[in-house]
């Protein structure tokens, strides 16, 4: 086992890691995950006909709002799911495996070896009881069989890449003698230890003071270029989605109700929702005017409206809107929509692909 | 008019001593700061956890007692009030907190938690206490059914509304918002945001807005300080401070807020290292061992809040008599010496 491990501990790109060009990294395809209680009476759509496609060293991010499905998507993917939620349909295409087909033995090598996650808050992911060198050395000793102090060795190295000063003394101490900021980057270098493919940050920097998530993000940005990481970032900020993300999708209501790249969409969104989250945020330049709010309540997700989940919210809501939910439209450019409005004339009809009833 | 001024404000917390004694330290959370909140307007308090911003907010209140400075009410000084005069003051000044599912008791109807102020506070009629809270309710924008509603049946939209209606209930001159809107869904926030601006034109509030979102405090304020470690290290108009920062650390603060639209490009300041401990704060300017323009004085002298173009700043690079601006370094270039 020991012979596939790097002799030395230097983290460039080995180049064994390095995806072969064949496609998509992740592709996800009308995937659908239900909460289902226990007599089977209450379903929640908590994710509902979701598709989505991530390349290697792209960053994707899954903007929603509480409620929306962005975290619980984020569990499918890595398969850690509540006993109450099923996979009811769809794949998960991972370098070309299925990962809903995948048996829970065969997940546990990939989940924090090809695919690592970030969590909110470090505290409670990391154990108080156990040292800095320890946890960061855990991943590699149980997915690689390295032995105790070559993984240390490769700990404090990792420290070192994720800007932890005097990784030395700081490999023995516990959680509780951490700032906030160098506990998130411990958690970083915890989920890089062994070079995944994928990397899903949820919510990675909220709990962070601002000067620090500037840190935290460009840190994130540099370990990416480095490793050719492809970041998923789930977030209610679009503030991070526009510092950090290539491509953008956004979920409303367990749906992913637009997707495409960065800026197309924040130039010129299609989805209604899309274009009043964005005006509703304030702004450092216009800080006189009004701001554009949404009007209304997020959706109950155990009883969304008949139509489109957003069509009680929506100022351009229009009958059919009530009545029939629209379907994803594929348009140019990688982007999608799904919106009545989109199938109309009020998208410029080169824009427009196929349409997919999925 | 000046609803509150504070002078000279200090809130000094003695550290408990360890279990073997030794020394006892002396947590500087506020230290030695001075503002102004005018009637109708809104002064905004920028800074990281640690700054002393929170500490501030419950000096402002009444909740702690300053341990240096004073806080002038309408022109009365807080320690000199008389049991009435404290009364008064207290109904005078609000708050409405982060987190509308912690701050509304769940075992109360909307329309007790509302009235609570009215009745304590007022010998009011029980038909007159209904007539004040339905009239409050419709001032936040809710409907007036529900007020025999209990929290739990409300989002936490419609919760920080009945929170605000609570704090309005009294008639206060200033309402203190601690981080009024970031436990709220991103859609929800815009809703809330229009509605304090909407009542604050209309009832001639004060706000002394608290908040990590810069881009919501220069939307809210027309002033903002900015603290660094218990210190105000520049305040000034909202829209020039945010526009144009002086301090470095502001400059720093405001680079690291992050863009709300992708194209838009700006120079990134990192700073390196984290806030120091408010236990020990750096000597001379306590900034200084974070700042990218860090002179020699800066460890040695601490800077005096200035007038700078109509602004206060507190640091050395504007010691200079005709106050040009300082030259510009990029990140990761070398202190000046």
């Amino acid at each position: 086992m020991s012979n596939s491990i790097p002799s030395s501990a230097s983290y460039e790109p080995t180049g064994q890691g390095l995806p072969v060009k064949t496609g998509p990294l992740l592709e996800i395809e009308n995937l659908s995950t239900h909460y289902i209680s226990a007599g089977g009476t209450r379903v929640v759509r908590a994710v509902d006909q979701v598709s989505l496609r991530i390349n290697a060293g792209e960053t994707l991010g899954i903007v929603g709002e509480s409620g929306s499905g962005k975290s619980t998507l984020a569990l499918t993917i890595l398969r850690v799911l509540p006993p109450a939620a099923r996979i009811v349909e769809g794949r998960m295409l991972f370098e070309g495996q299925d990962l809903v087909q995948k048996s829970d033995n065969e997940m546990r090598h990939i989940r924090g070896k090809r695919i690592a996650m970030i969590l909110q808050d470090p505290m409670a992911s990391l154990n108080p009881l156990f040292t800095i060198g320890d946890q960061v050395a855990e991943p590699m000793r149980v997915h690689e069989g390295v032995a105790r102090a070559t993984a240390w060795r490769r700990a404090r190295e990792l420290l070192k890449s994720v800007r932890i000063p005097s990784p030395e003394t700081r490999v023995t101490q516990y959680p509780h003698e951490m700032s906030g900021g160098m506990r998130q980057r411990i958690v970083g270098a915890i989920g890089i230890s062994c070079e995944p493919r994928l990397l899903i940050a949820d919510e990675p920097t909220t709990s962070l003071d601002l000067t620090i998530q500037a840190q935290y993000l460009n840190l994130l940005r540099e370990l990416q270029r480095e490793r050719g990481l492809a970041l998923i970032f789930i977030t209610h900020n679009l503030g991070i989605v526009a510092k950090m993300c290539d491509q953008l999708a956004v979920m409303y209501a367990g749906r992913v109700v637009e997707s495409g790249p960065v800026s197309r969409i924040f130039n010129a969104p299609i989805h209604p929702y899309t274009e009043a989250l964005l005006n509703s945020i304030p702004r450092m330049s216009d800080s006189a005017q009004r701001l554009t709010a949404i009007e209304g309540q997020p959706p109950d997700l155990a009883a969304l409206p008949p139509g489109c989940a957003f069509a009680p919210r929506c100022v351009r809501a229009f009958d059919r809107c009530r009545v029939e939910a629209p379907p994803e439209l594929g348009l140019r450019e990688r982007r999608t929509a799904r919106c009545w409005l989109a199938s109309s004339d009020s998208i410029p009809s080169d824009m427009l692909v196929q349409s997919s009833t999925a | 008019m000046a609803v509150i001024e504070a002078a000279g404000l200090t809130k000094h917390f003695l550290a408990r001593r360890g279990i073997f004694g030794g020394e006892r330290g002396v947590v500087r959370a506020v230290d030695g700061i001075s503002f102004t909140i005018e009637a109708g307007r809104t002064l905004g308090v920028v800074g990281e956890s640690g700054c002393g911003k929170t500490t501030t907010a419950k000096l402002v209140l009444g909740l702690e007692d300053p341990t240096g400075g004073t806080i002038l009410f309408e022109g009365r000084d807080l320690q000199g009030l008389d049991t009435a005069g404290r009364r008064l003051y207290r109904r005078s000044v609000q708050a409405v907190f982060q987190d509308p599912y912690a701050s509304l008791n769940p075992r109360m109807r909307v329309d007790t938690i509302i009235a609570e102020p009215l009745v304590t506070n007022q010998a009011l009629a029980a038909t007159e206490v209904r007539g004040r809270v339905l009239h409050l309710l419709d001032l936040v924008g809710l409907p007036a059914r529900a007020a025999d509603l209990f929290p739990h049946e409300f989002s936490g939209g419609q919760r920080q509304r009945i929170a605000i209606a609570r704090a309005l209930a009294l008639s206060p001159k200033l309402i203190v918002l601690d981080e009024p809107v970031s436990a709220l869904d991103v859609s929800i926030r815009a809703q809330i945001l229009n509605l304090l601006r909407d009542l604050q034109a209309e009832l001639g509030l004060s706000y002394l807005f608290i908040a990590h979102d810069l881009a919501a405090v220069a939307h809210m304020s027309h002033t903002i300080v900015v603290m660094y470690l218990g210190k105000i290290v520049e305040s000034g108009d909202a829209r020039t401070l945010a526009r144009t920062p002086k301090h470095p650390y502001t400059e720093a603060l405001f680079s690291a807020a992050l863009p709300s639209h992708p194209d838009e490009r700006r120079e990134e300041i990192i700073l390196s290292g984290e806030v120091p401990s408010p236990l020990n704060p750096p000597s001379g300017c306590r900034f200084h061992p974070r700042c990218p323009h860090a002179m020699p004085s800066c460890a040695e002298q601490e800077p005096a809040l200035a007038d700078i173009e109509g602004r206060l700043v507190a640091c050395h690079l504007y010691d200079t008599d005709e106050h040009r601006a300082p030259i510009r370094i990029a990140a990761g270039a070398s202190p000046v010496s």
